[in-house]
């Protein structure tokens, strides 16, 4: 049978639809589709894909299953590598990870590794199996922060025998997945079973505790935990500096996101957190977060558009992302940047100026910089300004624990590939270290932590 | 869980509460504060820590019923519990070293000024306090205060009680009479801080005033609570609540405490009208 060249396609709600709703974009393959897409893979001797997975999944082997229609197999073996499928197979970048390495994408369109794996982590959530607890006979580890790169050392450390504590700042886990990702790229009921499937392990998990203020990480290691797992995230918005910020209307990514997926300020008044949003929304950036923001403010009525000051090759959002927001009506002004923010006298937001921007000679990062053009400023209405230009790692731990180094952009220092930071006992992985970065990082990232803190401390014994 | 184990009424729409919080309570100092949710549907909503009893592991939160939430949980009894409670969140104060304070509290604004008061009394220095309110009822404790302080002024707006006027009447004539005066710390409404603020300057004296941004997380990550301090932009939840009064930009704060006042209102209603099917109607 010839190989088929595109990959099989992903149902889909109509976008003039799911503009109205946050209910998921993508729908998910069936059972059919899912046999024809896993029908397009090679099963290569030298699988290539892996090279491209963080965390190495054994894609042909679970592709294999697929095929054989050995679904829970399939199950089994692309969680020996990955604990959160479902959650990686929707929002994983893998034309730059897996599926750029794909041979068959050489000729044709890559396998849909990620639609086959979010497909085999759906059909097993389905089944709703209940896990059985593992039996801590090892020592206790306190893992800071319930975002991937933390549930993922937890699960791990669970695994292999140890008693595990997650200390978690909001009222619920997840990090970005829950307070970042909306709802209708990443249902939260899906983070929720993840997290359960956890917790069924036998982690416990301590809501509503800020480690650096309820706790330090030394009163930790006081109360009997024998190793520490920092997972905190970069989750401290940067501001442009530009005049008018501080104007009523003018929201962090964060904050904004936050107020809608944490908080529900979509269901306002049901849910008591507002969220003000007006006719216009300028969201100013170029990578993820500004897409689910540009895509979040269509959801709640708005007009929605994205000021970038690069090019669309230079945004770093993944291409399903602003495919995804074209189709919805996101509007984007390319190769322009804001310069200031006007407010009227009760110090609300009332319109944006920018300057058109070109692109000159590339900067350190390897993109061409962005430089103004000189006269070319204009100006737009605009109700508010969401501003998505990155984020920071959060200070507070290493502010309460002073032997924990950081570096001159604020993330933990690591000693080695594992993860372990300048204190004896405290290992750190995700975006607390690397900076913003990816789910997939982060979960790999607290692999190879969780095998060190193993290590260290059968050593130790 | 976090269970209420004492209520009072200070005043009409003044509450105090004690929580059972013992991991908060055995952290906490003046100054700090703690972000509740009552529910599942709640808003997450910032208040100082009033006082603490670290044997017993409790905190005591003292507000004024101003909004949907807080009215919420004034309506909640003895053997309720709040769905979360996280902190203690923000610096403390520093209390030690000063030989001669001025504490300024104003409406609810006293609840955040006791715990500091106590504070300074207890590092030894010399306390003098005034407190202020709209009207007599609207004091509060006045009892506690005086046994924080060597000497306890009191002013109403309307003049039932105390001195007919605001605070800053007293504190200009105890500035006049006070040259060793090493701080003044001043909460209450913005307007009232703001007045404070402009007065020791005048004096020279150094002004501390706690601020009550609109919050979210409390914990750095979504720049909601950004004050301007001194030309910059702060955090109140990580570089706050309190700061230096003769650098923040009163106005600022002002327009952006606003900000949710139709909402607000949009609460209420749908509140009124849901007939108690929420469950979380005690209204009714
Ligand atoms: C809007 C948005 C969209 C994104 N989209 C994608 C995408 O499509 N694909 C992709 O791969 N990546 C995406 N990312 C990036 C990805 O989400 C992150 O790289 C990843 O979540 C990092 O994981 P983490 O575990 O390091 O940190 P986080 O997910 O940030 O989790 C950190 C957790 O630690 C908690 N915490 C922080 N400080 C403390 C403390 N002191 N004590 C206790 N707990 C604390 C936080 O509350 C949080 O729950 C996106 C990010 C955002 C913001
Ligand atoms: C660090 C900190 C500590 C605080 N400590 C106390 C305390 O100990 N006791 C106490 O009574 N209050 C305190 N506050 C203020 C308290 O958080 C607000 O009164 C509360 O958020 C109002 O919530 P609500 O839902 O009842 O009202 P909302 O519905 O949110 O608002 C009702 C009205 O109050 C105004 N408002 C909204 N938020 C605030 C705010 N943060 N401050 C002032 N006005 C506001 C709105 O404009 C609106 O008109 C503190 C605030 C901060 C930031
Ligand atoms: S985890 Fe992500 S990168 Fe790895 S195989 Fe799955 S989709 Fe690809
Ligand atoms: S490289 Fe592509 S075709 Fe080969 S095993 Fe991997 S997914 Fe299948
Ligand atoms: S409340 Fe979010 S940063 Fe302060």
């Amino acid at each position: 049978m010839p190989l088929k060249p595109t990959k099989t396609p992903m149902p889909e709600q109509d976008a003039k639809e799911r503009i109205t709703n946050f209910t998921e974009v993508a729908l998910g393959y069936t059972e059919a589709d899912a046999l024809a897409e896993a029908e397009r893979c090679l099963d290569c001797k030298n699988p290539l894909c892996k090279q491209g997975c963080p965390v190495e999944v054994p894609i042909p082997e679970f592709i294999r299953e697929i095929k054989q229609q050995n679904y829970s197999e399939a199950v089994n073996i692309l969680k020996s590598k990955n604990n959160l499928p479902a959650i990686c197979g929707r929002v994983c970048p893998q034309e730059s990870q897996c599926e750029q390495y794909c041979v068959v994408g050489k000729k044709n369109e890559p396998v849909g590794i990620g639609r086959l794996e979010r497909w085999v982590a759906d059909w097993d959530m389905a089944r709703d199996m209940q896990t059985e607890p593992v039996k801590a006979t090892k020592g206790r580890v306190a893992v800071v922060g319930a975002g991937p790169a933390g549930l993922t050392a937890a699960a791990d450390l669970v695994r292999m025998g140890y008693k595990v504590t997650i200390f978690e700042a909001f009222h619920e886990p997840g990090g970005v997945l829950i307070y970042g990702i909306p709802e209708f790229r990443l249902p939260k009921k899906i983070v929720k079973r993840e997290v359960d499937y956890i917790r069924q392990l036998g982690a416990e998990l301590k809501l509503n505790y800020v480690v650096g203020k309820t706790k330090t990480i030394d009163e930790l290691f006081a109360d009997g935990y024998e190793a520490v797992f920092v997972g905190t995230g970069a989750g401290l918005p940067k501001f442009m500096g530009i005049p008018g910020e501080n104007l009523n209307g003018v929201y962090s990514a964060n904050e904004f996101l936050t107020r809608v997926n944490l908080m529900k300020a979509y269901r306002f008044p049901e849910y008591k957190t507002p969220v003000q949003v007006g006719k216009r929304v300028v969201v100013v950036g170029g990578g993820n977060v500004a897409m689910d923001a540009a895509r979040t403010a269509l959801r709640l009525g708005a007009e929605s558009y994205i000021v970038y000051r690069r090019a669309e090759e230079q945004m770093p959002a993944r291409l399903e992302e602003v495919h995804h927001a074209k189709e919805e009506g996101v509007q984007f002004k390319l190769l322009n940047n804001p310069i200031e923010i006007i407010g009227d006298d009760k110090g609300e937001v009332v319109a944006i100026k920018c300057i058109a921007m070109e692109l000159g000679a590339p900067d350190e990062s390897g993109r061409r910089r962005p430089i103004e053009k000189a006269g070319s400023e204009w100006i737009m209405e605009v109700d508010n300004v969401v501003i998505a230009i990155g984020n920071s790692p959060n200070p507070l731990i290493p502010k309460s624990t002073p032997d924990i180094e950081t570096t001159k952009w604020g993330t933990i220092v690591t000693k080695d590939e594992d993860g372990l930071t300048t204190k004896d006992g405290v290992y750190a992985g995700g975006d607390i270290v690397t900076g913003a970065a990816t789910v997939i990082e982060a979960m790999g990232a607290g692999k190879k932590a969780a095998r060190a803190i193993d290590k260290y401390l059968s050593s130790k014994k | 869980m976090y269970k209420i184990i004492r209520k009072e009424v200070l005043a009409p729409t003044m509450k105090l509460i004690e929580v059972e919080a013992p991991e908060i309570a055995a952290k906490v100092l003046p100054g700090n504060f703690i972000i509740f949710r009552i529910d599942e549907k709640g808003e997450r909503v910032p208040l100082t820590v009033a006082d603490f009893d670290r044997n017993k592991g409790t905190i005591t939160l003292i507000f004024q019923e101003v909004g949907y939430t807080t009215k919420h949980l004034g309506r909640l009894e003895v053997g309720d519990a709040l769905l979360d409670l996280v902190g203690p969140l923000g610096e403390h104060l520093p209390v030690e070293g000063y030989k001669k304070v001025i504490c300024v509290g104003g409406g609810s604004g006293t609840a955040l000024l006791y715990p500091k008061a106590k504070a300074f009394h207890e590092a030894g220095a010399e306390v003098l306090t005034i407190t202020g309110a709209r009207t007599q009822e609207l004091l509060i404790l006045i009892d506690e205060l005086k046994a924080a302080s060597n000497e306890l002024f009191i002013a109403t707006d309307d003049g039932s009680f105390g001195h007919h006027g605001f605070v800053t009447d007293i504190l200009q004539e105890l500035l006049e009479k006070h040259k060793d005066v090493d701080e003044v710390v001043a909460i209450g409404p913005v307007p009232m801080m703001k007045a404070c603020a402009e007065l020791t300057k005048k004096y020279n004296v150094h002004c501390v005033v706690s601020l009550n941004s609109i919050m979210v997380d409390g914990t750095g990550m979504c720049g909601g609570c950004r004050v301007i301090v001194g030309g910059e932009t702060k955090f109140t939840c990580v570089d706050g609540p309190a700061f230096d009064g003769h650098q923040v930009d009163f106005d600022d704060l002002m327009r952006r405490l606003v900000y949710y006042r139709e909402h607000e209102a949009r609460v209420q209603e749908h509140h009124e009208c849901c007939g108690g099917k929420g469950g979380d109607c005690k209204c009714h």
